[in-house]
């Protein structure tokens, strides 16, 4: 028998949704990242983002295998990852982005590798110690992509005119997009997560590292959002016909 | 032959493994680093025995170390093959693995394969200002004029760095 709150959902309706969240945000970036590998501008950093992609998809395993769990279904992390769809998917849109040349990938893994590492630190407190532990595991790895992509901004920002130039590009082109990461709904609330809180040390890091780049924050509005919802930009479909074929043409195959 | 407790400390692991199966984890080696073993390495977080059951808990290092599911497998072939018909091999993620757990006899095994070991988990700010690259000595020649070319390396685990001493290029296995 289901479990029902007041509200009638199932209840680990909102567990399961915010898992998902989580899973898919690594997911999905994890994918755009490692569209760099063998494509990287210098043998290092192929590795590096190569490296990072690989970190990014172990989370999603750890996320979305408790979110199967959590769920009761019998769907695990290849379930998830493989055989859902475009509305099934909850991540922000800014990380569905084609990867777009090197700034851009740089600047984006900054924005968000800075928003991830404060949310895994609260979240390494959560009362849900299943979730905790997959925070606490995920948030030392995250320091490392913090500190990479936040020493990359600052070489292209502060760089040549081209790097400038391209990094300031990827920056106006990405900011809007960053409104999403903080807009709160009911489901973030009942994790236990402060949006507001985790902005706040957000804007401040991120504000101080790009005046070290000299780089602009841009003015603005925040762009329409709605990827935790399922609502996502055209990208997302073709990224996913791309990771999902295999999986699908081959039910149940191992390798 | 004691996995893993050769140093007098614990290491990674919660409680001492019976001997005879320490003996059998001694033999599954890390296929990435294949000087060290999964109890070495601090992958293997406690072995009990109840009945005809054995049960391995373990740890990642890193959360997308291909190398896991490797030493899964091996871990539970290696009991297999030594008579132990019922085998689970569970996985933990708290505490997060550390280097910490490197006992000094193995990191001795490591700098003698070529690999600098990581030297202790220290508090480094989230974005340093300015180098603040740990020296590493060079594990062939033991100069410290060395200087760190990626932070990512072949594997998660390790960085690479290169000797101006004895002009070789070297992996480090990062402090975690």
């Amino acid at each position: 028998m289901t479990v029902r709150r007041s509200d009638g959902q199932p209840a680990g309706t909102s567990l399961f949704e915010y898992l998902l969240r989580l899973g898919d945000d690594r997911l999905v970036l994890g994918h755009r990242t490692s569209e760099w590998c063998g494509h990287g501008p210098i043998l290092e950093e192929d590795i590096a983002l190569a490296n990072i992609s690989l970190d990014l998809l172990g989370h999603a395993t750890m996320f979305l295998k408790l979110a199967g769990q959590v769920e009761g279904e019998g769907r695990d992390e290849d379930a998830l990852a493989y055989w859902r769809d475009e509305r099934g998917f909850r991540n922000a849109q800014m990380l569905e982005l084609p990867k777009g040349d090197f700034a851009f990938t740089i600047v984006r893994l900054f924005l968000y590798s800075v928003y991830s590492h404060f949310l895994l630190e609260r979240l390494s407190s959560s009362s849900n110690t299943e979730l905790a532990d997959i925070a606490a595991k995920s948030a030392k790895e995250t320091r490392y992509h913090v500190r990479h992509a936040a020493e990359w901004v600052v070489r292209l920002g502060y760089g040549t005119e081209e790097s400038h130039h391209r990094a300031q590009d990827a920056l106006d082109e990405l900011w809007p997009w960053t409104g999403e990461f903080f807009q709160a709904d009911n489901i973030d609330r009942e994790a236990g997560v402060d949006l507001a809180e985790i902005r706040e040390s957000w804007e401040k890091l991120v504000r101080e590292q790009l005046s070290r780049a000299t780089l602009e924050v841009p003015d603005g509005p925040m762009r329409m959002t709605g990827g935790r919802k399922g609502r996502h930009t055209e990208h997302l479909g073709h990224m996913l016909a791309e990771m999902q074929i295999v999986a699908r043409s081959h039910p149940g195959a191992k390798w | 032959m004691t996995g893993g407790r050769a140093d007098g400390r614990t290491g990674g692991l919660l409680a001492s493994i019976p001997e005879a199966i320490a003996r059998v984890l001694d033999s599954v080696k890390d296929p990435e680093v294949p000087v060290l073993s999964v109890v070495e390495l601090g992958v293997v977080r406690s072995a009990e025995v109840e009945g005809d059951r054995v049960t391995v808990t373990i740890t990642p290092t890193y959360s997308g170390c291909p190398a896991l599911h490797v030493m899964e497998r091996e871990i539970r072939d290696a009991l297999t093959a030594a008579g132990y018909s019922d085998v689970v091999v569970n996985t933990v993620f708290a505490p997060a693995w550390t280097t910490d757990w490197i006992p000094a006899p193995a990191r001795e095994k490591l700098r003698v394969y070529g690999i600098a070991p990581p030297g202790p988990v220290g508090a480094e700010p989230l974005i340093p200002l300015g180098p603040t690259v740990r020296t590493v000595t060079c594990p062939y020649c033991g100069s410290s004029n060395t200087t760190r070319e990626s932070e990512f390396g072949p594997t998660a685990c390790k960085s690479l760095h290169v000797c101006h001493s004895c002009q070789q290029p070297f992996e480090h296995f990062k402090a975690f």
